[in-house]
């Protein structure tokens, strides 16, 4: 018999059977289905969490100054005064890996708008900014470029200071006091809520850096540069690019050490990958048991049709057909079980994952993997428990398979 | 059961004879003697459960080419198992069994496949179709499983199908047809291979009289041809039809008379028509 024909002839015998047929490529269906889903929605959540942990900030790097020697003694990271405004606009312009830059300084001080006041840190950044924190304005707007270059008289306040400051008012438009300086409110961001750390990321004010500088802190140096790399996957060459970038500028050759630090958040990024990785994996294989199950129905049906059509296998020996003759027809019926099954379970798997993205609203994500990981499975379901019904009746003596009633 | 061929009589040299599956069995082979079956001393033993039942006890029996043979016998005197072994379908426990210059009793399994499909065209009793298939397809059957190709195995097809008279029915499924139309689709299955022998196990048992009149007619048209023919049967008036006939009682031949003068179906089928017409007025 040959492949077309022996394909037919099992076409044939599932169509004789359709209901029957249907019902065990259910399995299969839900199975491959199962597995498609599950490794999408796996496969979103992972999606989910590198977003949530690229708005934490995994791309961005920060530059402190060197820590300070005299003598033996070090006397700690950021005391050093080696970072200028001119490293920042450098690194802007030189280090193709980094996407935005923002020079950051700090100053304390009391502020106070009309009767009330608030002691809070000023932090003195760069237009870039919040595109790095991955932070937003919620009403009125952020400072312009037009404002750094002229150290204007102008921030944009946390919801804290703002709620501590204006509890009845909207802020934006109104003049606050920062240690005796008369400072425009612009704007005020979006609730941050606590850092890791536990501190509250909402209780400060943002002004230009070049106003902090001049205005309120009178202090020439950066506290820090914090940069944010093209991608995540890109910090390590960014850090490599703005190591050799500043040390070319601060003139440091050779093995001597490094006048600055950069820190990264890289660790965090990838436990948390590895976190949802496993999810996914967690996943796949609870769906993969529902596949396991789906060739089981395959098994004890093929068995069923085995012992059903006996007499069939007898007539067919009877006229010729060899034990291997059998066993190819029987193994082609599973195959072909399981064949359709698998592609009516992408079918099912692809439409079950967007309709639980429309619904739940999570991201899914169908990969071309997972697509030939449950098919390549079925099939191999197929062929493993098909193999032992069709052994059974190719081993068949033809004639107690004739005479079976 | 085949650890003495080097016993059997009449000089076969049993090396050429055993055949290996897909070796070419030509028409034009041509024959060492003109015997095409020959027998000796054939047992076989069932267990069942705890009983010993002894089926055949040495059965040797010589059967020539072109011969139309009937075998006979009470039920439980061994024919059917007899017929199964000569139909490649069952082994024997002892004593050997040479088909067409072949030792079958030395085959394997597929070897086995390979003469019953090439060399035997068994007919049953109960017809043995495949259901929810046409006839046609039955037909095509066994040309399935020696890889003719497919316009080839459907001019067989037809071909075997117009000698059985039933070309006007090649896509009807066997529930569409008489006991008589699928006994004749059975017929021409065993035929399309063009086999050394036709072996038929009752054939008429399921027929009635009339019907199985006409089976006999379309068995000794094909036997005219040429075709050598072994049928088992228990109704003697069909019998009578056959060449030889071959009695069996307890696993043992009883008795192997020739048929000088046997009955022509064709003529016994007027007969009945016009009974039929006499009844009819």
């Amino acid at each position: 018999m040959k492949g077309l024909n022996i394909l037919l002839a099992a076409f044939r015998a599932l169509q004789r059977n359709k209901l029957r047929s249907f019902l065990t490529m259910l399995g299969i269906i839900i199975g491959v289905g199962a597995v498609i889903t599950m490794l999408a929605i796996g496969q979103g959540a992972e999606y989910s969490v590198k977003e949530q942990i690229a708005s934490l900030g995994t791309n961005v790097l920060i530059i402190f100054p060197g820590s300070q020697q005299q003598g033996g003694l070090k006397v700690g990271a950021g005391s050093m005064t080696t970072l200028t405004q001119e490293d920042a606009l450098a690194i802007q312009a030189e280090c193709p890996q980094v996407a935005f830059v923002s020079p950051d300084t700090r100053a304390n001080g009391q502020v106070i708008a009309g009767n009330l006041n608030w002691a809070t840190g000023i932090e003195g950044v760069g237009t870039d900014y919040l595109q790095i924190r991955v932070w937003d304005i919620q009403s009125g707007n952020f400072f312009t470029d037009q404002d750094v270059k002229a150290a204007a008289k102008v921030c944009v306040l946390g919801t804290t200071v703002s709620n501590n400051l204006f509890p009845d008012s909207d802020p934006v438009g109104q003049t606050i006091r920062i240690t005796n300086v008369p400072v425009k409110v612009t704007g005020v961001l979006a609730a941050k809520g606590q850092n890791a750390m536990g501190q509250d990321q909402d209780d400060i004010i943002l002004a230009p850096y070049t106003t902090v500088l001049d205005r309120l802190s009178r202090f020439p140096y950066l506290r820090e540069i914090i940069v944010s790399a093209t991608s995540a996957n890109d910090i390590e060459l960014a850090q490599k690019q703005i190591t050799d970038l500043l040390r070319m500028r601060h003139k440091i050759v050779g093995l001597n050490d490094d006048d600055f630090t950069i820190r990264n958040q890289s660790d965090l990024a990838s436990a948390a990958t590895s976190t949802s990785q496993i999810l996914t994996i967690l996943l796949a294989s609870i769906a993969s048991v529902s596949l396991l199950v789906g060739g089981i129905g395959i098994m004890n049906i093929m068995l069923v049709s085995v012992t059903e059509r006996t007499r069939e296998i007898g007539i067919r020996m009877s006229v010729g057909a060899r034990g291997k003759d059998i066993l190819t027809q029987f193994l082609i019926e599973a195959l072909v079980l399981s064949l359709i099954g698998g592609i009516t379970g992408i079918i099912f798997g692809v439409a079950g994952s967007k309709i639980i993205s429309g619904l739940a609203g999570w991201p899914t994500f169908i990969t071309a993997f997972s697509i030939i990981l449950s098919f390549g499975f079925s099939i191999l379901v197929g062929l493993f428990f098909g193999f032992y019904p069709a052994r059974k009746a190719s081993m068949l003596n033809p004639i107690d398979a004739l005479r079976y009633e | 059961m085949d650890a003495n061929i080097s016993s059997v009589a009449d000089g076969i040299n049993t090396d050429t004879a055993k055949v290996s599956a897909g070796e070419n069995f030509s028409p034009g082979q041509v024959p060492v003697n003109n015997d095409l079956i020959k027998i000796d001393q054939l047992e076989k033993t069932y267990a069942m459960g705890d009983v010993q039942v002894h089926a055949l006890r040495g059965v040797s029996l010589n059967v020539f080419r072109e011969e139309f043979v009937a075998i006979m016998g009470a039920s439980g005197s061994g024919k059917s198992t007899f017929m199964n072994i000569l139909g490649c379908l069952d082994k024997p426990t002892n004593g050997t069994y040479i088909l067409d210059n072949i030792n079958v009793g030395s085959l394997s399994r597929d070897e086995l496949a390979f003469i019953r499909n090439k060399k035997i065209g068994f007919v049953f009793q109960g017809f043995n179709l495949l259901s929810r298939t046409t006839a046609l397809e039955n037909v095509e059957l066994p040309l399935f499983y020696n890889s003719t190709s497919t316009k080839l195995r459907k001019e067989k097809s037809i071909d075997a199908l117009k000698k059985v008279g039933l070309e006007e029915r090649i896509y009807h499924y066997p529930n569409q047809l008489s006991g008589g139309q699928q006994q004749r689709v059975a017929i021409a299955r065993a035929l399309v291979n063009d086999p050394s022998i036709v072996l038929a196990d009752e054939p008429t048992g399921n027929l009635d009289s009339k019907t199985s009149i006409e089976v006999m007619e379309i068995f000794q048209k094909l036997n005219e041809q040429g075709i050598t023919i072994i049928l088992v049967t228990h109704e003697p008036d069909i019998a009578l039809f056959a060449k030889r006939h071959i009695v069996f009682r307890d696993g043992k031949i009883k008795s192997d008379l020739l048929n000088a003068v046997p009955n022509k179906a064709s003529e016994a089928l007027k007969t009945i028509s016009s009974i039929d017409d006499e009844v009819k007025l």
